[in-house]
């Protein structure tokens, strides 16, 4: 089995705010235009162009409608791919060390090299975030774009994850959670973000800022001060408005 | 490759792409990606791409092609032309669907001659598009957009899931992340965007108008209207002659210099308007000369929304939205804007000399596309919409709907269409489309029928500003009002989801005359990127590339890509070669007219003018002295902006600068732009406008009341008896709202739903992009419907159904779905394909399981009084998709698990392997431990 770091320098994570998702899938999309050629790539397709084409994605758009007593339905875009928990069952899991979490920022990483493709960490995780490779025969998962974040060639303010960076609602946000003062840490504190899951005790990393209840009405209406066409001309045919 | 036109950064490596993304400083999109962007990969590697110019040996739709060199196709297409030209250039068709070079395309055709043409508008969004700009001089979307950044109270009307695509998300996303800013979507489905709406109002199709109509009778009645702003830059003091039976009736009052004239309250006498000075009388009765009466234009829109059909039960009624919600609404629209109004203390100069010390804006916002314009009274509440914004002084205000340069502009833009076609070898001297402004610019002969084959522009349909290409096939394979020899199409899929109806579609291409034995439609050259199902009835395929292989441009001349604060445009530039034999449809076109000697494209001995291309012909066209396709860095240096000489070294400036354009506003010269004297004195420098001359905004619009009198027998031109009723009913100065055909004909009881569609966001402006990734995320698409509304029907969820209309029918595998409208269904458009196409499986579930709804619409509709009618708005020709109605039954075999009907495959185009198992990415020369301990030392990659 494996080891986690006791501690991680950094806690580097998503912050998705689910009041802004509108399941638009650029990330999903674009994860996996960056990642099939990234470290872990590539991600394979499955009869791309034939019946029931399916694939390896590291970040799947997952969609539903909901109803509580007293409120109108809704529809929720939940965005999902490996949350890199502080005690994450899939790296313990691991008969070979392939699954681990680094210690310098905390991102859970499979090396395919020696993962020998048992899915004892699918099976762990409770979030279904691991991916199979069937063809390589080995797990894959969210990298956190470990080969974007950190290249230097990339101007810095572009060295997020390709989820964030091309979300077009802004729903997304990438930082360091182990700092309070990270724009993500803020976020976190100031719009009750929640865990995922919390009862299974993995401590994700990745926060969701849940949708807000939607007000209610308060009924209110204007005052008429003319109420038929015959007042309103009479009334209005005298008046300077221009004052 | 859509209309969003956002730019990218495309990094390649070994010569094969690596990665897309957005480009970072571009202003429409700042970085960000749509999926369909980020699946770019797929698309550009898609095994249905075409691999050289075709030639039809089999019958029309049996897929027998010849593959042929460009030498030979191009010999084809020219003699075919050259023929047409030489006899009657009308008798070319040209229509370029989803087009985003149409300066390019509409220019060619009125050098060719014809103006049979048009692109995919008046099958999209004309509605919207033509009453803005015959409103307001702009309008929603691409000439205009809410202040994302500031307004307090946004409103959204429909808008299918994807438009504008990301330009919008990153808008809404902007709001939602401001507290104190509230969004209500008012769309029948809770989807996409309405998803996160802080309230969402799932109201009846089609009945938008009558919601907008309530709000502004209870801000009217209420008096929460901003007055000085309805005085200042509105024709609402002006004037009207009230004399029913003349020929003058609702027409404004004007003196002998044709000045628009006001009862002054102050002078006591009819003068003159002059803004700021004058202090006119809003409403009353008042006798001008010859002892005519006249009333201002304002006590129209009184009368109009004091009228019953606004009151709240009828509109609660027809709408299905609550009293009390647009009651509340209207009280929170009027706080918004009178109350938190928001303030720049910014001196600026209106045009009739007024100086201001501030910037007030009204932080009310709207924005609308499909759905409210794929109605057959679309225009009419598009044209509320805006007088909702003119009546709360909510345009181009900080926080209200702002304009996007070169807009304003005049009300309608000074550019007329092409009334007809030209004689042979001849050019014609407007191009084909433009802006009628009165009956006397519609495209009609002297006995008032129509001289297009689309009919746009006629008695018919005069403000089809976008054309009607959904009557293309149609009016060609029935001649009417003629016959045409060559169809030529681009970028839309005519034998499929862009028509309304696709079997007849398929008839139309097919047909042949039993006289001659020829094709109704006697020649078809398309061209496409990939094997559609368009493809295989075309006599003639000019294959078109990817969009990576080719220059592009979004042009000042066309539909540009500006922001509130500044006017831009942009190129793309080619990042890789053509691997097989397809050119740029762009290059072809100014080939042809090279081949076939056009003005404008040779010189006197009929040498090529733009030798090197679309790319030479960007640089280097002028349209007019000075303004040429691309604004930026014109001048033999470079050295102007706008207006300029043609620089060779203008496309270089461009991609030096991240292959756009953008010129930023003076903060001061950003509002108020239809009276903002600053600002149209830039926009006149700078080539948008003729001169800057104020634009005022129409409450009431004198134009639509001249086709009114025309109907009633006023004029030198005067519709044909039997489209004189049609217009006296839909040509109404003041905007007003009327039920659809479907909403009250002899069918509307036994179709009680309204269907729609939708294009998921993934697949925006786009009806090809079956590419492998995207159809992963959507490959069936099933009708959704309320659950209370199924369970009526013993539907449940996943249960195959039959929708069935008064045109077709269509079985479909149905889903509940909580937020929708009880009355209305709707689906995914165009995830339905035809087997053989697409270079898809024969077994896709794109041909087993998805459908198309066009099974249930049709392009003509039979009046109950027996006329056979377009199903299209009678202002504007707009195509009317979502007035369509079906009912609904549970399919009696549910073990079959197929839709119907299955239109017989086409024959399948295979110039690529489809792998069983695609890896696409790029082989590791290291170990993974190797490039984990680098990370943050890895090779740039090429940009």
């Amino acid at each position: 089995m494996t080891c986690l770091p006791e501690k991680t320098d950094k806690k580097l994570g998503l912050l998705i705010d689910l009041n802004i998702c509108v399941g638009c899938h650029a990330c999903a999309v674009n994860c996996k235009e960056w990642n099939t050629s990234g470290i872990t790539g590539p991600m394979e397709d499955l009869k791309p162009y034939g019946d029931d084409p399916s694939g390896v994605w590291y970040n799947r758009i997952h969609s539903y409608e909901f109803k509580k007593p007293n409120e109108a339905d809704r529809t929720v875009y939940f965005p999902k791919s490996c949350l890199h928990c502080e005690d994450a069952p899939c790296v313990t899991v691991c008969p070979t060390g392939a699954s681990l979490k680094r210690s310098e920022d905390g991102i859970v990483l499979v090396n395919p090299d020696v993962c020998i493709g048992c899915k004892l960490c699918s099976w762990a995780c409770p979030y279904g975030a691991r991916e199979y490779d069937t063809s390589g025969g080995v797990m894959q998962k969210c990298t956190l774009c470990v080969d974007k974040i950190y290249d230097e060639t990339i101007p810095e303010d572009r060295r997020v994850p390709s989820c964030v960076s091309t979300c077009p609602a802004g729903a997304r946000h990438f930082g360091d959670f182990a700092d309070p003062n990270s724009n993500v840490s803020k976020l976190a504190a100031e719009n009750d973000a929640r865990d995922l899951f919390p009862e299974m005790e993995t401590k994700p990393i990745n926060q969701y800022l849940p949708p807000k209840k939607r007000e209610q009405h308060k009924s209110r209406s204007l005052e008429h001060k003319v109420s038929n066409v015959k007042d309103a001309l009479l009334k209005w045919a005298t008046l300077d408005f221009t004052g | 490759m859509c209309a969003c036109r956002c730019g990218i950064n495309v990094h390649l490596k070994d010569g094969r792409i690596k990665y897309i993304e957005g480009n970072p400083d571009h202003p429409v999109n700042k970085g960000v990606l749509c999926a369909k962007g980020s699946a770019g990969i797929m698309q550009h590697y898609s095994p249905a791409r075409l691999t050289s110019p075709l030639k039809r040996v089999g019958p029309r739709g049996s897929g027998e092609f010849e593959e042929i060199s460009w030498d030979e196709a191009m010999e084809i297409a020219t003699e075919k032309l050259r023929i047409v030209r030489e006899n009657d250039p009308k008798r070319l068709a040209f229509f370029t669907g989803r087009d985003q070079s149409q300066a390019l395309t509409g220019w060619f055709s009125a050098k060719f001659g014809t103006h049979n043409y048009a692109a995919h508008g008046g099958f999209c969004s004309v509605n919207m598009a033509a009453a803005g700009l015959y409103t307001i001089g702009g309008s929603f979307w691409e000439f205009g957009e809410p202040d994302w950044h500031s307004t307090k109270y946004f409103m959204m009307f429909g808008v299918a899931e994807d438009h504008d695509s990301n330009p919008i998300k990153k808008g809404i996303g902007t709001i939602k992340s401001r507290p104190g800013t509230k969004y209500i979507a008012v769309n029948p489905v809770q989807s996409g965007y309405a998803a996160i709406a802080d309230e969402w109002l799932g109201i009846r199709p089609g009945t938008d108008g009558l919601f907008v109509g309530a709000l502004i009778a209870e801000l009217l009645k209420a008096e929460k209207i901003d007055w000085d702003f309805l005085i200042r830059y509105t024709n609402s003091p002006w004037l009207v002659i009230d004399n029913p039976g003349s020929p003058d009736h609702g027409l404004f009052v004007r003196d002998d210099d044709g000045e628009p004239l006001c009862f002054d309250l102050a002078l006591d006498k009819i003068s003159p308007i002059k803004v700021g000075v004058s202090k006119p009388a809003m409403t009353g009765e008042f006798s001008v000369e010859n002892g005519l009466k006249a009333v201002p234009a304002f006590q129209h829109i009184v009368q109009e929304f004091f009228g019953d059909k606004y009151k709240l039960e009828n509109v609660v009624a027809e709408t299905g939205i609550a009293a009390d919600d647009i009651q509340r609404i209207a009280a929170e629209m009027a706080e918004v804007a009178f109350s938190e109004e928001i303030v720049i203390d910014l001196p600026w100069t209106d045009s009739y000399g007024n100086k201001h010390d501030r910037i007030i804006g009204r932080p009310v916002s709207f924005h609308a596309m499909r759905g409210i314009a794929a109605h057959k009274n679309g225009f009419e509440t598009c044209r509320m919409i805006h007088l909702l914004q003119m009546l709360l002084g909510a345009i181009d205000g900080p926080g209200s709907f702002r304009y996007k340069p070169p807009f304003p502009r005049p009300t309608p833009p000074h550019k007329k269409n092409a009334t007809h076609s030209a004689g042979p070898m001849q050019s014609t001297t407007a191009e084909p489309l433009g802006f009628p402004s009165g009956p006397e610019d519609l495209a009609v002969d002297e006995k008032g029928e129509p001289t297009r084959i689309d009919k746009a522009f006629s008695w018919e349909y005069p403000l089809a500003i976008h054309g009607m290409m959904h009557m293309a096939l149609h009016n060609a394979w029935a001649g009417d009002p003629y016959k045409i020899d060559v169809l030529m199409m681009y970028m839309a899929n005519m034998a499929w989801n862009s028509s309304m109806n696709v079997k007849n579609a398929i008839k139309y291409m097919t047909d042949k005359d039993p006289e001659t034995g020829d094709y109704k439609i006697p020649y078809i050259i398309y061209s496409d990127a990939f094997y559609s199902e368009t493809v295989p009835y075309a006599d003639l395929i000019l294959p078109d590339t990817t969009y990576l292989e080719r220059w592009d441009a979004i042009s000042m001349l066309d539909r540009p890509i500006g922001t509130a604060e500044a006017a831009a445009d942009s190129i793309r530039q080619p990042v890789l070669e053509p691997d097989r034999d397809v050119r740029p449809f762009q290059d072809v076109v100014l080939d042809l007219g090279v081949r076939l000697g056009l003005p404008g494209m040779v010189d006197d001995d009929g040498n090529a003018l733009y030798p090197g291309g679309y790319s030479d012909y960007l640089a280097n066209h002028e349209r007019a002295p000075g303004v040429g396709p691309l604004s930026g860095w014109r001048g033999e240096n470079g050295e102007s902006e706008g207006k300029g000489a043609p620089n060779k070294n203008q496309l270089q400036k461009y991609i030096e600068n991240g292959c756009y354009w953008e010129f930023e506003l003076e903060e001061a010269e950003q509002y108020y732009r239809f009276a903002n004297k600053a600002y149209l004195e830039t926009a006149t420098r700078m080539g948008w406008m003729g001169a800057p001359e104020p634009i005022v905004l129409n409450v009431y619009n004198e134009m639509l009341q001249k086709f009114n009198l025309a109907a009633q027998g006023h004029g030198d031109h005067v519709p044909p008896d039997h489209a004189r009723e049609r217009i006296k009913k839909y040509f109404n100065p003041v905007p007003t709202w009327y039920p659809v055909q479907e909403h009250i004909d002899k069918n509307s009881r036994e179709f009680p739903l309204s269907a729609l569609t939708q294009r998921p966001a993934h697949m925006y402006h786009s009806w090809g992009s079956q590419n492998a990734w995207l159809r992963q995320l959507t490959s069936q698409n099933y009708l959704y419907i309320n659950p209370e509304t199924a369970k009526a029907q013993n539907i449940d969820d996943l249960d195959w159904v039959w929708v069935r209309s008064p045109h077709g029918e269509v079985k479909v595998q149905a889903k509940y779905m909580d937020g929708l409208n009880e009355h209305t269904v709707w689906t995914w458009n165009a995830i339905g394909k035809r087997r053989g196409a697409w270079a898809l499986d024969q077994n896709s579930p794109e041909f087993q399981k998805a459908f198309l709804l066009n099974h249930v619409i049709s392009e003509n509709l039979m009046t109950d009084e027996g006329e056979l009618r377009s199903n299209s708005d009678p202002v504007t020709g707009q195509g009317a998709w979502f007035d369509t109605r079906v009912k609904i039954e549970r399919a009696q075999d549910q073990s079959d698990e197929t839709t119907a009907p299955m239109i017989d495959a086409v024959k399948s185009y295979e110039k690529y392997e489809r792998p069983e198992v695609l890896r696409y990415g790029f082989e590791k020369e290291v170990s993974f431990e190797q490039q984990e301990r680098s990370l943050g030392v890895k090779e740039k990659v090429k940009s």
